[in-house]
């Protein structure tokens, strides 16, 4: 079976809540088999537009074209790995799994060995049984994790899903990302108003302004993903070069937030 | 120098184990004391002995069965009428937005009306047999059972409806397995308000109309001054409600173990 190789176009979206415009006319290529990551002032837009890119949420103009082709297996090609998780707390760790699983018309045999996969990936196999409230929180990310994987998605989309999480979790997951997504050489939209996670993670960094969010700059990093190093000089540069960009539109969209 | 004060003291009562049930006992015991020192006139407070002596000729004679026989089917079909009927309103409006508006409306508008005051007119609508009885105790469970269900469906955090829809499950897969079992908590809250509101609006029926049954019993025997067989239906409906709420808690502890 061949993998998916799916990328997005993501053209001239804008977008409005009410009298509140969030998105303004926004562009940028989604290319199959990297990590785009979505950076920005707080409440720049960039959850909205991860909302756009995967289909939950109809933007005001603008379109969003998904180019290439899924996998067989695939049964949900755009998957989001939530912030907050997004477990059922009344199932277990493989309930949480299976419940993606159900209904696609897979036998219950080949449900459960997807799930012990899924499982076994993401090192939660001793977990399979205990209840999302029994689990850290960065094991409730690795059963988000799992369940993405679970349904062999063609794109994956993360809205800040470590930011829940404390630093050491952060970097220990984010190390689990890195080898994941390098190694199946996923595509990947990836939102994080952490500039440590965009330089570890991203072949490039769409940094948006403060909203209504416009794409300021695309930042272009080639390293591959498992050779790169948080500590990494060159990554500290391109992080730096990074925070210039969006430093002065953070300090404005804090005060405007002081306003509101 | 000086230690320093433990200041975060008191604001943390405890339980004393057994505390509660010797509490009980107690009083049990100072009541029994009383009355039989002739302290309290049994004529219109019975002894606890007196009570347990009433209940057991009650149930010797069969007359308590035929009382409980009469209530208890009452009780099911009223109190099971009104919450599946609860339970279905509750879910449309907390669904539908054509529902919703129109819906809340008329719940808000009916919810205050004293259910025991519509037994008369019950009464002339369906008779003085069962149907008038199981029509109020139904009546007075929709209400509560609808407002419980529509905060239950109003209380599943969004979020995990979204997810459900960003994996592409079915609109009935969401319904089934992420808005009833997050709705149900607050749903089997609410079933303890809607089953104590069930027996009193029985007590309340059977005494406006009805020959059998432990409410029309309780008020034959106060007509009666017969205060040991009154006092006995009183413990009759008591221990009912005690073990609806036992089997409640079971049901809870079974269904909500994920808590
Ligand atoms: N459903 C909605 N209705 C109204 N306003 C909304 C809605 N969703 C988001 N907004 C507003 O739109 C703006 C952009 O929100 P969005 O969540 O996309 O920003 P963000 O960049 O993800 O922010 P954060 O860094 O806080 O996650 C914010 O001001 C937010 O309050
Ligand atoms: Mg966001």
């Amino acid at each position: 079976m061949t993998a998916s190789r799916v990328g997005l176009r993501v053209r001239a979206v804008s977008h409005a809540f009410a009298d509140l415009h969030v998105l303004d006319d926004v562009s940028f290529d989604v290319p199959a088999g990297e990590v785009t990551v979505l950076v920005g002032p707080s409440g720049c837009g960039k959850s909205t537009l991860l909302g756009i890119a995967g289909g939950l949420l109809r933007p005001d103009s603008g379109r969003v074209e998904i180019e290439g082709q899924a996998a067989a297996d695939c049964l949900n090609p755009l998957t989001y790995v939530f912030q907050d998780f997004a477990l059922l707390p009344w199932r277990s760790v493989a309930g949480n799994i299976s419940l993606v699983l159900e209904g696609k018309g897979i036998a219950k045999a080949t449900r459960a060995a997807r799930i012990a996969e899924v499982l076994e990936t993401t090192n939660l196999s001793a977990f399979s049984h205990a209840w999302p409230k029994q689990l850290s929180g960065g094991m409730r990310q690795r059963v988000g994790i799992a369940r993405a994987l679970a349904v062999r998605p063609a794109v994956l989309l993360m809205d800040e899903p470590l930011s829940a999480l404390d630093a050491q979790t952060r970097d220990l997951l984010l190390d689990e990302f890195a080898g994941l997504i390098a190694a199946r050489g996923m595509t990947v939209v990836y939102v994080t108003h952490n500039l440590a996670e965009a330089v570890r993670l991203g072949h490039n960094v769409v940094v948006l302004s403060r909203r209504p969010g416009r794409v300021r700059d695309i930042v272009r990093i080639d390293a591959p993903l498992d050779a790169r190093k948080l500590d990494d000089p060159a990554l500290l540069a391109t992080e730096a070069r990074l925070w210039s960009l969006i430093r002065a539109d953070a300090a404005e969209a804090d005060r405007e937030v002081l306003h509101a | 120098m000086r230690e320093v004060v433990l200041r975060a003291k008191g604001f943390a009562p405890r339980d004393i184990p057994f505390a509660g049930a010797a509490t009980l006992v107690g009083v049990l015991l100072g009541w029994q004391t009383l009355a039989s020192l002739g302290w309290i006139s049994t004529k219109f407070l019975p002894a606890p002995l007196s009570i347990i002596q009433a209940l057991l000729t009650l149930g010797r004679s069969g007359e308590l069965w035929l009382h409980l026989a009469a209530s208890l089917p009452r009780l099911a079909w009223g109190w099971a009428a009104g919450t599946v009927a609860g339970l279905v309103v509750g879910l449309l409006l907390g669904l539908f937005t054509l529902a919703r508006a129109p819906g809340m409306a008329i719940v808000s508008a009916l919810f205050p009306i004293p259910k025991i005051a519509l037994v008369p007119l019950f009464i002339i609508w369906f008779g003085i047999g069962e149907g008038s009885k199981v029509i109020t105790l139904a009546f007075g469970v929709f209400f509560p059972t609808v407002i419980n269900t529509l905060a239950g469906v109003d209380g599943v955090p969004r979020g995990l409806i979204r997810m459900g829809q960003s994996f592409s499950l079915s609109r009935a897969a969401i319904l089934a397995k992420i808005v009833l079992p997050g709705a149900l908590p607050a749903i089997l809250a609410g079933f303890r308000i809607t089953t104590s509101t069930a027996i009193i609006l029985l007590v309340a029926a059977e005494m406006i109309g009805a020959e059998k049954g432990i409410g029309a019993f309780v008020l034959s025997a106060g007509n009666l001054y017969d205060t040991d067989n009154l006092m006995a239906g009183i413990v009759v409906l008591s221990l009912i409600g005690l073990t609806v709420s036992w089997v409640l808690g079971r049901l809870e502890a079974w269904l909500l173990a994920w808590r």
